[in-house]
């Protein structure tokens, strides 16, 4: 019993480092990247002093994110005559919350054999194992959606607590633009789960270390590439950010939705924000790229197409997938920025149309072509 | 008879978008638009990666800027003899001429260099007045003071913070370029230290 509490303490501080540290570590990809793909050299001025000395650790900026945290610390937490102040208060959480919470049901490492890995304790664990997922739920996909879906609640709440006319248009558009994305992602991901015949994330990575067509990994991305650009493109519009960021459009609304939030309650909408680019990659490389294993991978080391067979260590394994799922999470944080960075941005009834008229019947369409030939497969 | 009025049409000046299906179905130009800014992403990265320069933005105080003319006149350096001494008589011709009235010279005498008897103990120059016109630069006999193309770095709130003296104005020391010979011709010279 002490054991499960051990691991699972273990496991939370990891998601939660992870998560933290994608937010951090993404504000200042996102400058740099973007300053590099505009011949410019981006935010390279703030370092850390060793103390009594005159060594500067600049490391390319990457303090610029620990600077900002602070600054956001240290402002002034401006709060408006506002007409609810409750719900003004918690509406940061409300977004904050929910998009920390997904990630409990995201695999980020296949099954772990404690004793197997630290001898000395092998007899305290006595052969347990524990599939590397903070919460083991047969309901994973569900609770995704679930979860995902509460952080509109956060933004309407901001809005319409401001008392102010900007926020509450902001509000307005991501209400109506979440729900109508959500949708869409959910259609998407239907097709997934007829193949699989699961929701189950850690189930869904498993099935994709096989093999199809003889030599193609398995992966959701080969059965349904087209489901994949669907869900990216509607994570990114539910994320809210260019070229889908109307919510919070600059040049129309100020700040959208929390342009009445100042200091650190500020930075908790932007902090989710980025956040949620990493849960969008975890989520995306979960259910279309194989997960946290390599192609061909299971938990016993490599099944290749040719029937060759190379067993790993289960320390190796455990390492392997766990850095495969980082990179993967990291690369597709990157090409979200890249998008962000690419597009420019659509008018707020484009968006909409965009949505209800484009995506959403091509997602249809693709879930009965998938069901279709679903059933002639089986006979 | 009643002239028949033709209603007034506002005439077009913009053009219509013509798409076809390829533009319409977005996925292919954003492929293409994101093969653009990947493409720029990655020369630059290499750059960046194999110790080349992947911008081109100076880092301003650090570097120089490349438009710089190369007789820009930014900030005052005096020359020096090869013993390191500055070549300035402290004749005050700069101190003069300068319509700014930044330049303070305060004379002194060194018996141990016959040929130039008058040295600067101290030449210091108000940066936060400096009109750089360069008049010192043609007022000075001695070919003495100089400007060169790099500005003097010191954005400061304090205007007490925004001179430069004798110091740091000999810190420019390529002793070969300079027009006086020296030793001077005609003139015996004790090499000072020998006293």
């Amino acid at each position: 019993m002490i054991q499960d509490l051990v691991i699972y303490v273990i496991f939370i501080t990891y998601a939660i480092s992870v998560l933290m540290g994608f937010g951090t570590i993404l504000t200042w990809v996102e400058r740099k990247q973007a300053a590099v793909m505009s011949d410019r050299i981006g935010a390279n001025r703030a370092y850390l002093r060793i103390p009594f000395t005159q060594i500067k650790l600049i490391w390319w900026g990457l303090f610029h994110g620990m600077a900002d945290g602070l600054k956001m610390l240290l402002k002034e937490d401006f709060k408006p005559q506002t007409y609810d102040w409750y719900a003004y208060a918690v509406a940061p959480w409300v977004v904050f919350t929910p998009v920390l919470l997904v990630f409990a049901v995201v695999p980020f490492g296949g099954m772990l054999n404690p004793g197997l890995l630290f001898p000395a304790l092998a007899d305290w664990f006595g052969g347990r194992t524990y599939p590397m997922q903070i919460a083991t739920l047969d309901a994973g996909l569900l609770i995704v959606f679930a979860f995902g879906g509460m952080t509109i609640i956060g933004a309407m709440l901001a809005g319409w607590s401001s008392s102010n006319k900007f926020s509450l248009l902001g509000a307005l558009r991501a209400g109506s633009q979440m729900i109508s994305y959500e949708l869409i992602m959910g259609l998407t991901v239907l097709g997934l789960i007829v193949i699989y015949g699961t929701v189950d994330l850690d189930n869904i990575v498993r099935q994709q270390s096989g093999v199809v067509l003889g030599w193609l990994p398995a992966w959701g991305v080969v059965y349904q590439p087209f489901a994949a650009t669907l869900f990216m493109a509607a994570a990114i519009a539910e994320n809210k950010r260019i070229p889908f960021d109307l919510p919070e459009a600059e040049s129309e609304l100020i700040a959208g939705f929390y342009t009445e939030y100042s200091a650190m309650k500020m930075g908790l909408f932007m902090f989710a924000e980025f956040i949620e680019i990493a849960i969008i990659a975890a989520l995306f490389a979960t259910l279309f790229l194989g997960g946290y294993n390599l192609p061909y991978m299971n938990d016993r080391g490599f099944a290749l197409p040719g029937g060759s067979v190379i067993e790993m260590s289960h320390g190796a394994v455990v390492v392997t997938q766990l850095v495969v799922f980082l990179a993967k999470m990291f690369v597709l944080s990157s090409f979200q920025i890249l998008i962000r960075w690419t597009l420019p941005r659509f008018r707020y009834d484009q968006v909409l149309r965009f949505a209800w008229k484009f995506m959403f019947p091509l997602a249809l369409a693709n879930l009965t072509v998938t069901a279709v030939w679903l059933w002639l497969a089986q006979g | 008879m009643t002239m028949a009025r033709k209603p007034y049409v506002r005439k077009k000046y913009w053009n219509e978008p013509q798409m076809g299906w390829y533009e319409r179905a977005y996925l292919f130009e954003i492929l293409r638009g994101m093969a653009i800014t990947s493409a720029v992403f990655l020369r630059n990265m290499t750059k960046w990666i194999t110790g080349r320069k992947g911008a081109i933005t100076t880092y301003y105080p650090e570097e120089r800027r490349w438009d710089y003319a190369p007789g820009n006149r930014g900030k005052h350096v005096l020359t020096q003899r090869p013993d390191g001494s500055p070549q300035c008589i402290a004749c005050n011709m700069c101190a003069t001429v300068c319509p700014a009235k930044v330049i303070e010279i305060d004379a002194a005498l060194d018996l141990n260099d016959p040929a130039h008897p008058k040295y600067p103990a101290r030449f210091e120059i108000d940066y936060s007045r400096c009109i750089f016109c360069g008049l010192c630069v043609e007022a000075c006999p001695e070919d003495a003071i100089r400007m060169v193309p790099e500005v003097p770095d010191f954005p400061s709130g304090n205007r007490g913070r925004m001179w430069i003296a004798k110091e740091e104005l000999l810190t420019w020391r390529p002793l070969k370029d300079v027009a006086k010979p020296y030793p001077p011709k005609g003139a015996a010279v004790e090499v000072r230290g020998h006293g």
